[in-house]
């Protein structure tokens, strides 16, 4: 069992590679079967393993497979090798799952689009990348993992590239994620040049013994680290380029820019979080960047007309809650909220698909309302994934994962109170946000009608992610209700027992739980008659635009760079040597001519050199 | 024997296909092809596990035969791995080089045979020449068949280019010349013998200053060869100009002879000086990758952007190698090798462009994918390669190279880093402009033809085994790094910071 392992990420690999190679020749049936059926199979083996490993208590026995010695220089000798524990398996099992999910879905969403070949080898290829990137026992093959969803999310960005906007917007997600990296590569650096190696569990164990809480080098290390991670899942001071990512389709959107590689920067810190114990000042800034970013996007989500865009900032904000988690030190509840997040953001995204497809691709909000009685199912899959992201109390897989945030938030000092009402004030922004989203398009008066029916292939996946989006909270409760555990269990071997479990107070869980309704309440009385009243201030312009991230980094980097680029277009040193040459040619042009064939000329200044010469004798 | 063979069969092909190229125009191709894969028989031959007896270790191949005896001058050939690595990428791209000029050059077929097999022995000798003055020779021989190259089958301005290029390789290699020289006089002052024998004038001693001087002569001509900023001026002009298989030879092999120079004549010759011209060095490493990725961001040229990125990529070889410790020098060495294969794949793509399209102008381009699904799916491919995309040769190198690098200095590691930013933006801009965008009614062209296909085909298997497993490649270049003795153990407590690790 433990040697199939490397199978789950093979597969779709492999499947990818033959998408590639015989993507005429097989039909669409044959890429639906291959691209839809080897994550299938993947998702199959993984839930195999998962049932394999997991032993009393939810405990899971970790393993290691080596499949090849990737190269040995010296010392320095970083292997292919894959590490399955509680948390890489969790991992394994959202990507698989939901994975297969949004294929399904994919399958009926681009039917008829000529790139449909294309599509699913880049999706495969994601699978796998991602796959490999949280089964990785190495920070060097992750980081192969980390580029590689990096690259499938600029293909498919960019994937109907008949418009060169979603090039662009392509683009940008890829170079501004690659800034992150260079901080990330620049810490393996650090790390490997510090330890020799580059394995996850050795470098964990070097640096408890060898470097002294808050010192300078793990917190140096750690900040590299973060600096990877920020751009990967789009916080503070990195988020710009998710919200235009959204420029891809809207499976991809779920899948790549929702449920699974944005979290990556999550599962990375989660992954090293003993690195980052030891580097507080760390930490703190992770809190803090946490907050900060689920603060700023939630406030962007309120006003965003383009229903992809709302989305798209509430899944920054939501990665900041996981960040504030990650910096209060509450790893499982970081990791709880990426796979509820993973659920009902990805359910969210999909229904918008299926709202997306039959509105004839209109994504202005403004243009829809009414669609209750048209589209009474996913009316009711979208309300109850807003339901989930808005945290309603008891029933949603949200509420008990924001409140484990909020909870390890309450309890880890003074500098974890300010990020506890931060978390609170943003549970408030994404209840009202939220409901806005689902009153304004699905209240109200009818606009347009849509067309046809979600078929199957869309329904399937949005009544399981609906499920999931309930049901999921269960995984994991308060002792108050009921303190269900399984979660800790499976992540216990990782993190260790978690030290605030049940320390959860009363006061602040009954407060946290109603916010979300307040919030409900007042989008209601906004926005319950449909688009009724939108309030309009030059607020509301700096918000739409993101509170200008954009425009302050065209400014300052990208124009200068572009200045540079443009003055030295044609090589400044270069000219120096043509210089040269045109001086050469000069010269030969201006001899050229004193040679003239005219004896009275080349007497005349025979005659004055002479003069010279004596002048210059005489007189020196 | 079997070193002069490897020279010699080119020479003679060159001969044959020269003499029976009037008649028929396959001729000359099929010599070629047959000389080649005979010079792969005698290396395939030479890669063996075990080296002959008798030899230093470290040292695959050996041949000595007086040529000069009276000033000291013999025909002596050595092969180790790292010369080995370099023969197979040379022969694997020369053959890529004909088959991929095979319907694209008709005129003066038999000529442009010649002057590409005395390119290819002019560099198998300069990999083999263990001495000085020998190697000189080789170094001249390669120059002049590329000239021609350039100025008879290359494009608009090739003229200029190939007198451009001329220049820049002649003038320093004069001073490379003088430095020879300088340096067998010194060793005679010292020793009394009057020797270019590489290996008696290793561990010369010298005075300070004249070390200086003479590391100076010899980096200098490597450093135009490579390029080095500001020494680089010469190769977006000549690339742009040459022909197809120009560019790959140039970008692939060419490219590559200043880099071996380097590590085999420059540092071990002079360590001391080059100890204390590191931080020069690493400066004009940084200085290349970051100039020639801004410059290459602004090319509306496709074959300019592929050549200024190459002045990027060889920033990273040179950052490597005078890191000087094992880890570097492995990453520039796989460097120096996933380079030859992408960017000279790169110069194969462009080139056909320019054969179906008659421009390199990318506002004239765009929407290529339209016509062109799997063309433009390869181009993407080796546009990524060159981005440094982990999994792929390039990455294995570029990573070493700045990890070595951090050990002697952090800053140069990070600003390196920073180059791989700047990597992205310059060919995913090659891919936008390119390829993506609406169909262009200008730009259709079909899909490549067999032999290209094929080329392309093992060049991504190569790139791609290079990025998963490197071994075999590091294991055969590590002896050869590790004779070189250490410099940086010299050089860590220098820069304050002592490297904890292995050194060679």
């Amino acid at each position: 069992m433990q040697q199939l392992l490397a199978l789950v990420p093979a597969l779709p690999l492999l499947a990818a590679v033959l998408l590639m190679l015989a993507a005429t020749r097989i039909g669409t049936n044959g890429v639906r079967i291959l691209g839809v059926g080897s994550v299938a199979l993947s998702a199959l083996l993984a839930c195999r393993i998962a049932v394999a490993q997991i032993g009393a208590g939810w405990a899971v026995q970790p393993f290691d497979v080596t499949l090849w010695h990737w190269m040995r220089i010296g010392d320095f000798a970083p292997d292919v090798t894959l590490h399955l524990d509680g948390l890489s398996l969790v991992m394994m099992l959202v990507i698989t799952v939901i994975g297969f999910l949004i294929h399904l879905y994919a399958s009926a969403y681009l039917d008829g689009d000529p790139g449909y070949a294309r599509f699913f080898a880049c999706m495969n290829l994601f699978v796998a990348a991602m796959l490999t990137l949280v089964l990785a026992n190495d920070l060097l093959l992750l980081y192969v993992g980390w580029e590689g969803v990096g690259l499938c999310s600029y293909l498919l960005i960019g994937f109907w590239y008949d418009d060169p906007a979603n090039g662009r917007a392509a683009r940008k997600a890829f170079i501004v994620t690659r800034v992150g990296d260079t901080a990330l590569i620049s810490g393996l650096f650090l790390l490997a040049t510090s330890f020799g190696t580059l394995s996850i569990p050795s470098l964990m164990q070097h640096a408890t013994t060898s470097w002294p809480i808050g010192t300078a080098m793990p917190t140096l290390a750690a900040f590299l680290l973060l600096g990877g991670a920020l751009g990967k899942s789009a916080q503070l001071p990195l988020q710009t380029w998710l919200v235009d990512a959204m420029a891809g389709p809207t499976p991809v959107s779920a899948l790549i820019h929702a449920a699974t590689m944005v979290t990556a920067g999550v599962y990375l810190i989660a992954r090293t979080h003993v690195l980052f114990a030891l580097a507080p000042d760390a930490l703190l800034v992770t809190g803090l960047i946490g907050a900060a970013t689920l603060l700023l996007s939630g406030a962007s989500a309120l006003v965003q007309t383009d229903i992809k865009r709302v989305l798209a900032y509430s899944t920054i904000s939501q990665i900041g809650y996981m960040f504030l988690a990650l910096g209060v030190g509450a790893w499982d509840a970081a990791i709880f909220h990426l796979v509820t997040h993973a659920f009902f953001k990805a359910l969210l995204f999909l229904a918008a698909g299926a709202v997306i497809l039959r509105m004839h691709h209109e994504q202005d909000i403004t243009r829809m309302g009414g669609l209750r009685t048209a589209m009474p199912g996913v009316f009711v899959v979208f309300a109850i994934g807003s339901a989930s992201l808005a945290a309603l109390p008891l029933v949603t897989a949200g509420f008990y994962s924001k409140e484990a945030i909020l909870g390890g938030a309450w309890d880890s000092g003074p500098s974890g109170r300010l990020l506890w009402c931060a978390g609170v004030v943003g549970a408030f922004l994404t209840a009202l946000y939220i409901f806005r989203l689902l009153f304004i398009v699905f209240l109200g008066e009818q606009h347009r009608h849509p067309h046809g029916v979600t078929g199957w292939r869309i329904g399937v996946p949005l009544g399981v992610l609906a499920i999931l989006a309930v049901v999921g909270g269960g995984l994991q409760t308060p002792a108050l209700l009921g303190g269900i555990a399984i979660m800790p269990g499976i992540l216990g071997g990782v993190f260790g027992s978690a030290s605030h479990e049940g320390a959860l107070a009363l006061l602040p869980l009954v407060l946290a739980s109603l916010v979300p309704l307040a919030g409900i309440a007042l989008a209601w009385r906004w926005y319950g008659g449909g688009l009724a009243s939108r309030f309009e201030t030059q607020f509301t312009g700096l918000l739409l635009r993101g509170w200008d991230f954009d425009r302050a980094y065209d400014r300052m980097i990208v124009q200068p760079l572009m200045w540079l680029v443009r003055v030295n277009h044609h090589d400044i040193v270069d000219s120096f040597y043509e210089g040269l040459g045109k001086l050469a040619q000069r010269t030969h042009a201006g001899l050229s001519l004193s040679e003239n064939g005219r004896v009275r000329w080349y007497a005349g200044w025979l005659a004055a050199g002479s003069v010279a010469a004596l002048a210059i004798a005489v007189l020196s | 024997m079997m070193l002069p063979a490897l020279i010699v069969i080119p020479l003679l092909a060159a001969l044959v296909a020269c003499l029976g190229g009037r008649t028929r125009a396959n001729w000359p191709r099929r010599v070629t092809v047959g000389a080649l894969l005979l010079d792969a028989l005698i290396l395939a031959e030479l890669t063996r596990p075990v080296p002959a007896i008798g030899l230093a270790p470290g040292w695959l191949a050996h041949f000595d035969a007086p040529w000069i005896p009276q000033l000291g001058i013999s025909l002596r050939l050595d092969m180790d791995g790292l010369s080995l690595l370099l023969l197979w990428l040379t022969l694997a791209l020369t053959l890529a080089s004909v088959a991929i000029s095979w319907r694209e050059v008709t005129a003066h077929v038999g000529f442009f045979h010649v002057c590409l097999l005395a390119t290819t022995a002019g560099i198998i000798g300069v990999f083999l020449a263990t001495d000085l003055f020998l190697f000189f020779f080789f170094w001249e021989i390669m120059l002049v068949p590329m000239y021609f190259l350039v100025a008879i089958w290359g494009h608009e301005r090739r003229v200029h280019a190939a007198i451009k290029f001329f220049l820049f390789t002649q003038g320093s290699g004069l001073l490379m010349l003088l430095a020879i020289f300088a340096l067998a006089f010194v060793h005679r002052q010292s020793t009394g013998e009057f020797t270019f024998d590489y290996f008696k004038l290793l561990h010369t001693p010298m005075s300070s200053g004249t070390g200086m001087l003479l590391m100076l002569g010899f980096f200098i001509a490597f450093a135009v060869k490579l390029p080095v900023v500001p020494f680089h001026s010469w190769l977006p002009d000549t690339h742009t100009q040459a022909p197809t298989a120009g560019s790959v030879l140039l970008a692939g092999i060419l490219l590559k002879t200043g880099a071996y120079g380097l590590i085999r004549f420059t540092i071990p010759l002079f360590p001391d000086a080059a100890h204390r011209f590191t931080p020069i060095a690493l400066a004009l490493g940084v200085l290349g990758i970051l100039y020639g990725a801004v410059l290459a961001i602004g090319q509306t040229d496709m074959k300019r952007l592929v050549a200024y990125s190459s002045v990027s990529h060889l920033g990273f070889v040179l950052l490597g190698i005078f890191a000087w410790n094992t880890l570097a020098l492995q990453g520039a060495v796989i460097q120096m090798i996933a380079h030859g294969i992408s960017t000279g794949a790169l110069f194969i793509l462009v080139g056909s462009v320019q054969d179906r399209l008659h421009t390199r102008d990318l506002r004239h381009l765009g929407g290529l994918w339209h016509g062109a699904p799997r063309f433009s799916a390869v181009f993407l491919f080796f546009a990524i390669a060159s981005l440094g995309l982990p999994g792929l040769g390039n990455f294995v190198g570029e990573f070493l190279t700045l990890l070595g690098t951090w050990r002697v200095s952090p800053p140069a590691a990070v600003l390196g880093a920073v180059g791989l930013v700047m990597a992205a933006v310059y060919a995913l801009l090659l891919v936008a402009r390119a390829l993506l965008g609406p169909a262009n009614p200008q730009a259709v062209m079909g899909e490549l033809s067999g032999r290209h296909r094929v080329t392309m085909a093992a060049m991504i298997v190569a790139i791609v085994a290079l990025g998963v497993y490197p071994q075999p490649v590091i294991d055969m270049a590590s002896p050869s790094l590790l004779h070189l003795g250490p410099l940086s153990a010299r050089a860590a407590p220098l820069l304050h910071l002592a490297s904890r690790q292995d050194q060679p």
